[in-house]
């Protein structure tokens, strides 16, 4: 039968399995993770938002699913959740609207 | 909302929600059975290691009807322990060096009997645990006073508080419950509950308003510490967090959300041996509304007595018969061993 998706939620539980066509630099990368997301000069529940705005920014299924469950559970609220959508939101829109200074130079350098 | 044995829910019944627990274990290969898991660990059967703490479940009648309550608990329940069933719970206290009693329900201070009960237990000289929900305080102006009878006799108030914000408060325990709650805890705090120094504890505890396990404990509590201090002035000494077990009403949840199954796998991936080792059934005799003897009270809200031959009620308790038996186990107990643990008194491992 044909998948209806490309992804399957099922998947993201088998995350770790990518270690296993490459165990060296697939392990670094899970060490690194780990280390990245410990309680330090920002706290994990904060760690967990900025997680779930990257998430949103990059159109991650996976990661969006991961980084709700996981702010819930560091005790994050749905406004700080939705907050750190918008936060993704205003930098992305804005990623794109700066460069329309970029367009705008351009198109004064070409126009008359 | 009102409790399942109201609403004649199918749920209600003790045995239909040990059946959805071992079919799943049946049918999903995937759950592995609590008891393989246990003898895996070497704790199989499951032993007591010394008789800490007696747990008295004063009754099932309680003001709020909160959607995870693995009590069914609610104002239409009309079990209540008699003076005469505590008397024997007092009797077999005296007996031994239990040095904790909690008293818990329901909403225990609803029990015509509670004042009672906590004067006598204070006169055996042994701490007391009142689980207070809270907006019981204010519910009712002959309850204003429960902070200052509270502090008279050193009870150690453990109050449910499900976050620090109104809205995932109310969620999981009802419309209002949070600003209700904020006003009750006022009252402790002004009688010294919670304020360091005064010997006073006030405990929150934190349970997920959904199919979610608690995050870390220490970094909750100093969340919970900073909101509810800079925004209600509110001051407490610790939070303990509680994992959602998988009955009653939070299995209803868990059914009618299609979380059931997600969650159940959640917890069996989250073994921790470490927090199996220290499950509170080791060390907590559960005594129900009429005096039947339990492992704590999940089981007792499950039907499960304490095993024969040990004794079946608290009129026949013995301490050495007790500590021989073997504690009853089963799938809903994967909610006390998974990640840090959990127990009435919190997280039972260190992160
Ligand atoms: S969880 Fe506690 S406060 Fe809520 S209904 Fe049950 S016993 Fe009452
Ligand atoms: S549910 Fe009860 S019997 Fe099972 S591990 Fe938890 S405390 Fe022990």
């Amino acid at each position: 039968m044909e998948k209806a998706t490309y992804y399957n939620p099922a998947d993201l539980a088998k995350f770790g399995n990518i270690t296993e066509w490459q165990s060296e630099m697939g392990n670094k990368f899970f060490a690194y993770y780990a280390e990245v997301f410990k309680d330090g000069a920002l706290t994990e529940r904060e760690k967990s938002l900025i997680a779930l705005a990257v998430a949103h920014a990059v159109q991650c299924p996976y990661c969006i699913d991961a980084y709700t469950t996981d702010s819930l559970q560091k005790g994050a609220d749905e406004a700080q959740m939705m907050e750190a959508v918008h936060v993704a939101a205003a930098i992305k829109g804005g990623a794109a609207l700066v460069h329309g200074v970029q367009m705008m130079n351009k198109a004064k350098e070409l126009a008359m | 909302m009102k409790s399942l044995h109201a609403r004649h829910d199918p749920l209600a019944d003790t045995g239909f929600q040990l059946r959805v627990l071992t079919q799943a274990e049946a049918e999903g290969a995937r759950l592995v059975p609590f008891a393989q898991r246990l003898r895996e660990s070497g704790l199989l059967p499951l032993r007591p290691t010394t008789l800490q703490t007696m747990q008295l479940n004063v009754g099932k009648m309680c003001n709020q009807t909160c959607r995870h309550c693995h009590v069914d608990a609610g104002p239409d329940r009309t079990e209540i322990m008699t003076r005469q069933t505590m008397q024997l719970c007092l009797d077999a206290l005296a007996r031994t060096d239990i040095e904790v009693v909690d008293l818990t329900g329901g909403a225990p201070e609803m029990n015509p009997d509670f004042r009672w009960l906590v004067e006598q237990i204070s006169a055996l000289g042994r701490q007391i645990i009142v689980r207070c929900n809270l907006t019981i305080i204010v519910a009712n102006p002959k309850y204003h006073d429960l902070p200052e009878f509270f502090a008279r006799h050193g009870v150690r108030v453990v109050s449910s508080l499900p976050h620090f914000s109104a809205a995932r408060t109310d969620a999981q325990r009802g419309e209002g419950v949070f600003e209700r709650s904020i006003r009750a805890l006022r009252m402790l705090n002004a009688v010294g509950y919670g304020v360091e120094g005064s010997g006073r504890m006030l405990d929150l505890v934190y349970n997920p308003s959904g199919a979610f396990m608690p995050g870390s404990q220490a970094a909750l509590e100093r969340d919970f510490k900073q909101r509810l201090a800079r925004e209600h002035g509110i001051v407490f000494n610790s939070l303990l967090t509680i994992t959602n077990l998988p009955i009653s009403r939070f299995l209803e949840y868990l059914l009618e959300s299609g979380n059931y199954e997600s969650y159940m796998q959640k917890l069996v991936d989250a073994y921790n041996p470490v927090a199996a080792a220290n499950v509170m059934c080791r060390s907590t005799l559960s005594i129900g509304w009429d005096g039947q003897l339990y492992d704590c009270d999940f089981n007792q809200q499950l039907d499960l007595p304490v095993a024969a031959p040990a004794p079946q009620h608290i009129r026949d308790f013995s301490e050495a018969a007790l500590s021989a038996r073997a504690i009853v186990i089963g799938q809903h107990c994967y909610g006390c061993t998974a990640g840090a643990g959990s127990s009435c008194g919190g997280a039972t491992v260190n992160e």
